[in-house]
């Protein structure tokens, strides 16, 4: 794209103008009426074959694992998600039925209207119309916001790397503008991971509460908290005993800062005029304080 | 024939002043007095370590050199150099408010040093940043690329930092030109101080708040006896204080270290404007508890005070907010200088700790695993402001910082040729 003098400048003004002002918006995304596409994980059907992280490795290139996907030795350990494995499986004990215990998923949510896209202040983290919340790598400039910001903690750093990216599930974002389904859903054997729209995903989700009572907590994690998630949960144990956070709330995270972001312009307006006036009062009172002492 | 001649003598002329210039230049770039003293030593020496520190962290990435990890991405680089360093940078837009806005005359002689020390804040505090970021080239993409994050608070806050440099370059450049001798841009500039000023104020205003926006965003993170959505308010309020007792340290510093540069009119009143200073401090400090506690009835986690966090929060708030302002009534009271200068280090370790408190210890204070900072990290930040001390002892040495008026200066140096009675006050005390 080339840019000539009178659209630079024209960019230029509005940038200021905008900059000044600092016009609280929230995702694009979250305002139009596309549908958002997201994934519903059923974690009672979940057996804990790691198909979805070996899966996940392949489509994205990671580095291959120490241990291998075929191994339960990983299990052990609670595992996070990392700048090498965008998804893992935890397995946790079922307080219901100690037999059977509960594998859970832990990937990017792709937040209806992400804390970490409004932190981004390049918009590397964006939310796309599609659903996914993907990064642009050229444009971050590794400052760890999107980190700090997101209530799950799935951005991870790459601090072992003098060039160092962000890392995180992009829901196989090249994947599904081919028309495919993400890959750790393609891969699962069981049907616990399934793809769709958010709306289909919820009816289907509601569908199995009501059919199975007895089943299933009746709960669908995502659907409310932090403003609603892309990828959302079942289970047959209360999330808590999973190792979700209950303290999230349903307020999506941009609008933690609209408050701020919105007095930012009013300060733009009123304090200089508010300064001038003082300082122009404060002058006369000043020279008035003059007259009198010469008098 | 004639008029070439004209050029060629017009050009020569050009040539020699700027060859006189770059020889000026240089001779201000040679260190003034004694080079082997303990303050030199010691700093040199950090200075030295820490580029090399430095060079490491960028040859093997930030995991190499911190205590950084996937659970605390922000340690004191961000929350002791940036986000403290910039509160302390506070007193410049306070005392440009309290003299170029309210035309409080009597502080006029500190306001060039707060505007240098403020302006230097930024640039090395602020540009710690730099050392902090994973790529830090790209930190020009929200300002020229094509990627404007406009819905970002840190967005805000970096626009507002390189604007802010600005503004406080133009206030201090009267002080350049006077050093450089260049009478028509001293005066262009010293046109633009109030605007300038007026900006300055209202960048201030909106960053020192948005320093703490930044952790709206992390509701979830950070204690409750912390996070509140005051946060941006009490972070403004408490760059005041913040601002004004660095303003008085600084002042007690450079009250002994450079005792030969400061004007008169700056020696006569300087008791005086320590205590009015302190009078400021208390307001702010007084409407920063007041908030602090309405803040702790709205919020009504009083239960939680009678956790450890909640003892830590109250050593914060009673030790650090409340005390301050006892102390500095007694002093005010007393018209004790001595303890006003006590108390302003007082003030300033508690702005230290509120820092940290928020960015760092109050921040996944449920973490199992929780963040220090390694000994490199803490080597590198005395790095920076070894760096700045030097950078601000070049400027007082040979730019008018203390003095304000050019003819007052020149008087001045009348009386004492400044260049032979410089001695580094470092090294005695």
């Amino acid at each position: 794209m080339s840019v000539n003098r009178r659209d630079f400048l024209k960019l230029a003004g509005v940038t200021g103008c905008s900059l000044l002002a600092g016009a609280p918006r929230r995702s694009e995304a979250a305002m139009t009426s596309i549908e958002f596409y997201g994934m519903l994980i059923d974690t009672t059907k979940c057996i804990g074959c790691r198909s979805c992280e070996e899966a996940c490795n392949e489509q994205n290139g990671l580095p291959k694992p120490e241990v291998s996907f075929s191994s339960e030795s990983v299990f052990e350990t609670k595992r996070d998600t990392s700048p090498g494995a965008f998804t893992v499986l935890n397995r946790f004990s079922n307080g219901k039925n100690p037999d059977n215990p509960v594998f859970v998923r832990r990937q990017c949510l792709h937040c209806c209207q992400p804390a970490c896209a409004s932190a981004c202040l390049t918009r590397a983290m964006q939310k796309t119309v599609e659903g996914p919340v993907i990064y642009n790598k050229d444009r971050c400039m590794g400052c760890r916001y999107c980190m700090i910001a997101c209530p799950f903690d799935i951005p991870k750093f790459e601090y072992s790397s003098p060039l160092p990216y962000i890392r995180k599930c992009i829901f196989c974002y090249d994947r599904l503008k081919a028309g495919e389904r993400p890959a750790c859903v393609e891969a699962c054997p069981e049907g616990a991971s399934i793809f769709g729209t958010r709306r289909e995903l919820l009816e289907i989700a509601r569908t199995r509460i009501y059919e199975n009572p007895d089943r299933y907590v009746h709960r669908i994690y995502g659907e409310h908290e932090v403003g609603g998630t892309g990828t959302m949960y079942l289970s047959a144990v209360p999330f808590e005993e999973l190792g979700f956070r209950n303290d999230v709330g349903t307020t999506p995270y941009p609008e933690h800062t609209t408050g701020f972001l919105y007095g930012v312009p009013l300060v733009f307006v009123l304090w200089p005029s508010i300064l001038i006036g003082l300082s122009y009062l404060a002058e006369n009172g000043n020279k008035e304080r003059n007259h009198e002492e010469e008098e | 024939m004639k008029r070439k001649s004209n050029d060629t003598g017009r050009a020569r002329k050009a040539l020699h002043a700027v060859r006189e210039f770059a020889r000026f230049l240089a001779s201000e770039m040679k260190p003034k007095g004694k080079i082997w003293t303990p303050f030199n030593v010691i700093s040199g020496t950090i200075i030295v370590v820490g580029i090399a520190l430095i060079a490491i962290r960028f040859y093997l990435g930030l995991g190499a050199v911190t205590n950084l990890s996937q659970e605390y991405p922000w340690g004191i680089w961000i929350g002791f150099d940036v986000i403290t360093g910039v509160a302390f940078a506070g007193g410049a837009y306070v005392l440009t408010f309290v003299v170029h806005i309210m035309k409080f005359e009597k502080y006029e002689p500190i306001v060039r040093v707060t505007v240098l020390n403020g302006f230097l804040a930024y640039v090395f505090y602020a540009g710690a940043l730099l050392l902090d970021l994973g790529r830090p080239w790209n930190v020009v993409n929200p300002i020229i690329g094509n990627a404007f994050g406009l819905s970002s608070v840190l967005f805000l806050v970096a626009w507002h930092f390189l604007l802010y440099m600005i503004c406080e370059f133009i206030e201090f450049s009267p002080a350049v030109a006077e050093w450089l001798n260049w009478e028509k841009a001293r005066r262009v500039v010293a046109k633009m101080t109030t605007g300038a000023v007026i900006f300055g104020i209202t960048l201030s205003t909106l960053h020192q708040s948005g320093l703490g926006a930044l952790f709206l965003l992390a509701p979830a993170k950070i204690h409750p006896l912390w996070y509140s959505v005051y946060i941006p308010v009490l972070f403004f309020v408490s760059s005041i204080f913040a601002g004004l007792s660095m303003v008085i340290i600084e002042s007690t510093f450079t009250h002994k270290v450079f005792h030969d540069k400061i004007g008169k009119t700056l020696r006569a009143n300087h008791d005086e404007i320590l205590l009015g200073l302190a009078k400021g401090c208390i307001g702010a400090l007084f409407a920063y508890l007041f908030l602090k506690v309405i803040e702790l009835v709205h919020g009504g986690h009083w239960d939680l005070l009678a956790t450890p966090m909640g003892y830590w929060y109250l050593v914060e708030i009673v030790g650090f907010v409340a005390l301050p302002i006892f102390l500095f009534g007694t002093a005010i009271r007393k018209r004790s200088v001595r303890l006003v200068q006590f108390t302003s280090f007082f003030t300033a370790l508690g702005v230290i700790l509120n820092r940290l408190n928020v960015s760092v210890i109050a921040f996944k204070w449920y973490a199992p695993v929780r963040y220090y900072p390694s000994w490199i990290e803490i080597w590198v930040t005395l790095t920076v402001i070894c760096m700045e001390l030097w950078v601000f002892r070049w400027v007082v040495n040979r730019m008018p910082v203390f003095t304000e008026h050019p003819e007052a200066a020149k008087v001045e140096e009348e009386i004492i040729p400044v260049a032979e009675v410089v001695r580094w006050k470092y090294s005695g005390s």
